[in-house]
């Protein structure tokens, strides 16, 4: 029992991780369909401005509750406009072009931003500061769970909450889902595309850089490869979930760290990515769109 | 002062032209047809009024503005509203959602207000407002895609195609619905190939053919004219 609890703990805390940064795959891919391929890239570089701040300001007298704030804050606003300058500058002049070249241009920007994390912050692993929230643990039926999971499982939940409330109960969302189905009909109805477009660069980036930053603060590290191991598992997460599907972005996050956790907490830690990519393998052969996607509607 | 003045209109795509000079005018209050077969450049008219392909040459003035490089969210804000080909409504959102959507360029009371308007014209729709698009009947669809455009309380509304695909006694029911939306006074120009009702409906109508306007002339006359009758009406020249 404690097992089984202990790993429902680690999963959802790696799943709302996973569905964050998801969320940013699928709501671009919803409204272009295109795979931001830099994404993820985008997510890890949140997390190390995050760092920054947190290193930077060490000592300065500020509890790790506010610093931890502001370093959210800032790595949030920072990604989001690297969002939209990615959109301006990498998508946008491509609008018209094949698809292919928009994937060259997304696979050439995830290089960009990653090898200037390098450039900026070195090659190495950076250690993230271990005395910023409190190591309180508590302990149920013999698992423990931390503070930091609880912090990371409660923040999803209300982010996702948020963005499934704008998305499917204000005007601007419904205009985003009218022209992620069909964008021409979009214009007819008076809405921007263009409008649309630059939201979901800042809705998707700002989500993710608090998802790069739980990376970091959970797993306790940065290095600036991370954007294609964390995007890879998110990018999955939103196939699995059926891309293009916010809601489905979210299950498939939550899913893929359970299934993540399980396997590495009942069979081995060594197998557990063998094991989850199996039973992604088995659910996409059932269902090739994904649980809640649905083969292209709208489009003849 | 014309409504619409559509002057030597040149639309392409890649090097085929799809319209090779068309001109045309609409009277404010006037119910106007365009008529052709199919590829005669119909759709492509519509959707280069609404802003959604460029044109290389001519020009489109509406309630004197000239809108010929305008954007077609702005082209919504000056007053055309477009019911496209195939209805296009967003068929995984719900019938309500649509119908809001129609009227995103205006304020939450005027929506409220032309929404019951819309109800009140197509009850059928106010039954299923809460159903998804997608699930609606062909005939369904198309109300709720003339709805839609009429939430933008448009000073022009383009129709087109609005009897493709649909059953005659639906055909029939939307066709009524049509006067009654020209009865209160909203400028509506419409494509279609239902030659005969669209001549009913409208006062004055135009003949395209292959990206050319060949008649212009009153709907009665074009009624009683033999081409139209051979080439549109099955009858043959006596």
């Amino acid at each position: 029992m404690g097992t089984f609890i202990q790993q429902v703990f680690n999963g959802l805390t790696v799943g709302g991780i996973y569905a964050l940064i998801a969320l940013g795959y699928t709501m671009v891919y919803g409204v272009m369909r295109l795979i931001n391929f830099a994404h993820g890239d985008l997510c890890i570089l949140g997390a190390f401005i995050g760092l920054t701040l947190l290193t930077g300001a060490a000592g300065s007298g500020h509890s790790g509750a506010v610093l931890l704030l502001l370093a959210f804050v800032l790595a949030v606003v920072v990604i989001a406009i690297a969002g939209v300058v990615l959109e301006l500058v990498a998508y946008r002049p491509l609008r018209k072009a094949d698809r292919l070249s928009a994937v060259v241009s997304a696979l050439g920007a995830s290089l960009l931003i990653e090898n200037s994390i390098m450039l900026i912050w070195g090659p190495d692993v950076h250690v993230f500061p271990a005395d910023l929230l409190p190591a309180t643990t508590w302990s149920v039926a013999g698992a423990n769970i931390t503070f930091v999971q609880v912090m990371i499982i409660l923040s999803s939940v209300l982010l996702m909450a948020a963005l499934y409330f704008f998305i499917h109960h204000t005007r601007f969302g419904t205009a985003i889902r009218a022209t992620a189905i069909d964008q021409d009909t979009a214009k007819l109805m008076g809405i921007k595309v263009n409008q649309v477009i630059l939201t979901v660069f800042v809705v998707g980036p700002a989500l993710g850089a608090i998802g790069g930053l739980f990376v970091g603060i959970y797993y306790r590290e940065a290095y600036f490869t991370m954007g294609w191991t964390y995007g890879l598992y998110a990018f999955i997460a939103a196939i699995l979930g059926g891309i293009g599907n916010i809601p489905g972005a979210m299950v498939g996050g939550v899913l893929l760290g359970l299934f993540n956790a399980f396997a590495a907490g009942y069979i081995s830690s060594s197998w557990q990515d063998a094991i989850t990519f199996a039973l992604l393998i088995a659910i996409l052969l059932v269902r090739p769109t994904g649980l809640l996607g649905e083969p292209d509607a709208g489009k003849v | 002062m014309s409504l619409l003045v559509i002057q030597d209109l040149v639309v392409s795509y890649g090097q085929i032209e799809a319209l090779k000079g068309v001109s045309l005018a609409v009277e404010t209050g006037e119910v106007v047809a365009i008529l052709g077969a199919n590829g005669a450049g119909k759709t492509t008219l519509m959707r280069a009024i609404s802003g959604l392909l460029p044109k290389r040459q001519g020009s489109i003035r509406f309630d004197g503005v000239d809108i010929t490089r305008t954007s077609a969210d702005r082209i919504v804000r000056l007053g055309i509203a477009q019911s496209p080909e195939g209805r296009r409504v967003f068929g995984t959102l719900t019938v309500e959602e649509n119908l809001t959507l129609g009227g995103f360029t205006r304020s939450a009371p005027e929506i409220r207000q032309s929404l019951g308007a819309v109800f009140g014209m197509f009850p059928r729709l106010a039954e299923r407002r809460d159903q998804l698009a997608g699930t609606l009947s062909g005939g369904e669809q198309q109300m709720l895609a003339i709805g839609r455009a009429l939430l933008a309380k448009p000073k022009l509304l383009l129709l087109d195609e609005p009897s493709l695909g649909l059953a005659p006694i639906m055909v029939q029911s939307i066709f009524r619905s049509l006067r009654e939306i020209a009865a209160t006074g909203v400028t509506i120009l419409i494509v279609e190939q239902n030659v005969r009702l669209a001549l009913k409906l409208a006062d004055r109508g135009y003949v395209l053919e292959v990206g050319r306007i060949v008649h212009a002339d009153s709907a009665a006359n074009l009624l009683a004219s033999p081409e139209v009758q051979a080439a549109y009406l099955g009858k043959a020249h006596s």
